[in-house]
């Protein structure tokens, strides 16, 4: 019994020390993670990448390589994907109509001389197919089916 | 058990580290819920979706499925399409949610918390078909502007929830109301937090019908997040975009909702039909109400190879707005015959219906799997696309599949 208590008390301090230091490992690793982690390795990635253009892509984006992409880029992502913009196809007037429309109801602001630039990126990079009253099945997966 | 709490506070603890502010009402977050400000850019796993969906747009987020995705009776969430308008709300606070009842023909604004409208008003369960208006846009020519559909922006999950017209009968209805519109927490793409991304409704009549919900579960869950958590108005067979998430308001109105996307080119299409590509003026629009008659092959998959003398089961749903499907037929001659499937009674009105049949093939060769069904009304699936309009809306053309016999 007497030699139980002594560790205790031998024991008590060290528990202590050792809690003090492992909250200030914690602590350390916390704030190291605060202002070195995430926020340095995001930085890095979107320096990287921002500019690259691969095969005539601009990898971030997905948007075609050519006159008046940084254009878009500035005017139109800011608010939406540029998804929305690679997956449409229209003419100018489609383009000019659809831009007077985000500017009436989505804040758009004024374009100015930029305006035709853009409509010249996306008609120039993105013209409308014909694709006529029912297309034929394309992209078919074949696969073996056992029935 | 006090090491496994201190590691679960713990992560907690450098979640908040990590985003430089506490989060709020962590205990209320339910498990496997990540704070939208956390959320990776990984779609499938922020929002459960299988790795076969499609991403149209990541902001806002938009997802369709596939057609052999969506073979099951009851769409499940990891196959239901996502369509979004605005920015997901950050932080939802399930136990101060409030909805709101107010508008020019309300007796008087009322507030109800998610709690009063559970205790107060009897709870309903349908099955719900949801198409988005613009579920097959990627087929118009001239091309139509908008995320561009294919097949899969349709689902028919199960909705529980109490009736939008108990609770608006409770809250006090005057004799002028027309229509009602909703409000939601979604926030604007611009990050305006004067504008709306999005503030529908239906006429009155819709929002008087039993089926019209004020929904809280979705199959049997609380509603997934990207799907309109806490509570959502679910008006089936209409155009998805009356369903509105997030709900926190509904306002009644004594005439036709204003609301953004409710104007314009949105959501509306021609009174009258017009030559493809041509200009409309707004005025000669209308808003979509009933969605019309359509049907999906979710099985087999489109590319299926099969050995000569082998028949075929094939099986899929057909849905017609406010309607029935009386008849689903197949033709795997471009439509020069048509031969009837099996179509089942929908679980309750505005549910899809399953339909299926036995397909056999005269000989070897290439071959397309079409199916048309036919409403109550008598109104065919077009076989080609039906009337061309601006945003290109309503396109109810056949499915096919392709099946080649070798």
């Amino acid at each position: 019994m007497q030699e139980q208590e002594d560790t205790d008390i031998i024991f008590k301090p060290i528990y202590k020390v050792l809690i003090l230091i492992c909250i200030a490992f914690i602590v350390l690793g916390a704030l190291a993670i605060y202002f070195y982690g995430p926020n340095q390795s995001q930085v890095e990635i979107t320096e990287v990448d921002s500019e690259l253009i691969r095969d005539g892509i601009h990898v971030r984006t997905g948007l075609v390589e050519a006159g008046g992409l940084q254009t878009v880029i500035t005017n139109c992502t800011t608010c939406h994907s540029s998804k929305l913009i690679i997956q449409n196809r229209m003419g100018v007037e489609q383009w000019n109509s659809t831009i007077r429309w985000m500017q009436k109801t989505q804040g758009l602001w004024e374009l100015g001389a930029n305006q035709k630039v853009i409509v010249n990126y996306l008609v120039k990079n993105y013209p409308p197919l014909e694709k006529g009253r029912r297309q034929a099945l394309t992209n078919i997966d074949w696969y073996r089916l056992n029935e | 058990m006090k090491r496994r709490s201190f590691v679960a506070k713990s992560s907690l603890g450098s979640l908040a580290a990590l985003l430089g502010v506490d989060i709020v009402y962590k205990e209320l977050i339910p498990s496997g819920y990540t704070p939208v400000a956390l959320q990776d850019s990984d779609p499938f796993d922020l929002f459960s979706k299988d790795e076969a969906m499609v991403v149209l747009n990541d902001r806002p987020w938009n997802m369709e499925a596939q057609a052999h995705l969506l073979n099951d009776a009851i769409t499940p969430n990891k196959f239901m399409f996502i369509r979004n308008n605005g920015i997901i709300p950050e932080e939802i606070n399930e136990q101060a949610w409030q909805l709101e009842i107010n508008g020019e023909s309300a007796v008087a604004p009322k507030t109800y918390t998610l709690n009063d409208l559970k205790t107060k008003f009897k709870e309903y369960t349908y099955q719900l078909t949801l198409e988005c208006g613009g579920n097959g846009r990627s087929e118009f020519n001239p091309p139509a502007k908008g995320n561009q559909w294919t097949i899969g922006a349709v689902s028919c999950a199960e909705w529980t929830g109490v009736r939008l017209k108990d609770v608006l009968a409770d809250a006090g209805i005057k004799d002028d109301a027309v229509y009602i519109a909703y409000h939601a927490a979604d926030t604007h793409l611009s990050n305006n937090p004067t504008k709306e991304p999005i503030s529908r409704g239906v006429p009155i009549s819709k929002a008087m019908q039993e089926e019209t919900l004020l929904a809280f579960a979705m199959n049997g869950k609380p509603i997934p997040l990207v799907h309109g958590f806490p509570l959502r108005l679910v008006a089936g067979g209409w155009p998805a975009s009356t369903s509105g998430k997030w709900l926190n308001t509904i306002s009644i109105r004594n005439k036709v909702h204003d609301g953004e996307k409710m104007g314009g080119n949105s959501y509306r299409v021609p009174c009258e039909t017009v030559a493809p590509g041509e200009t409309v003026p707004e005025e000669e629009m209308c808003i979509i109400e009933s969605m019309p008659v359509k049907s999906l092959i979710t099985y087999p998959k489109s590319g299926a190879l099969l050995k000569e003398g082998k028949s075929l089961k094939i099986n899929g749903h057909a849905w017609a707005g406010e309607d029935e499907v009386s008849e689903l037929e197949y033709s795997i001659d471009f439509g020069s015959s048509w031969k009837s499937a099996h179509i089942q009674e929908p679980k309750n009105r505005l549910a899809w219906q399953h339909f299926n049949a036995t397909v056999s093939f005269p000989k070897k060769g290439y071959y397309e799997i079409w199916a048309r069904a036919t409403d109550s009304r008598g109104n065919k699936q077009p076989m080609v696309l039906p009337g061309w309009n601006p945003k290109g809306y309503l396109n109810n053309a056949c499915h096919r599949i392709a099946v080649k016999i070798t």
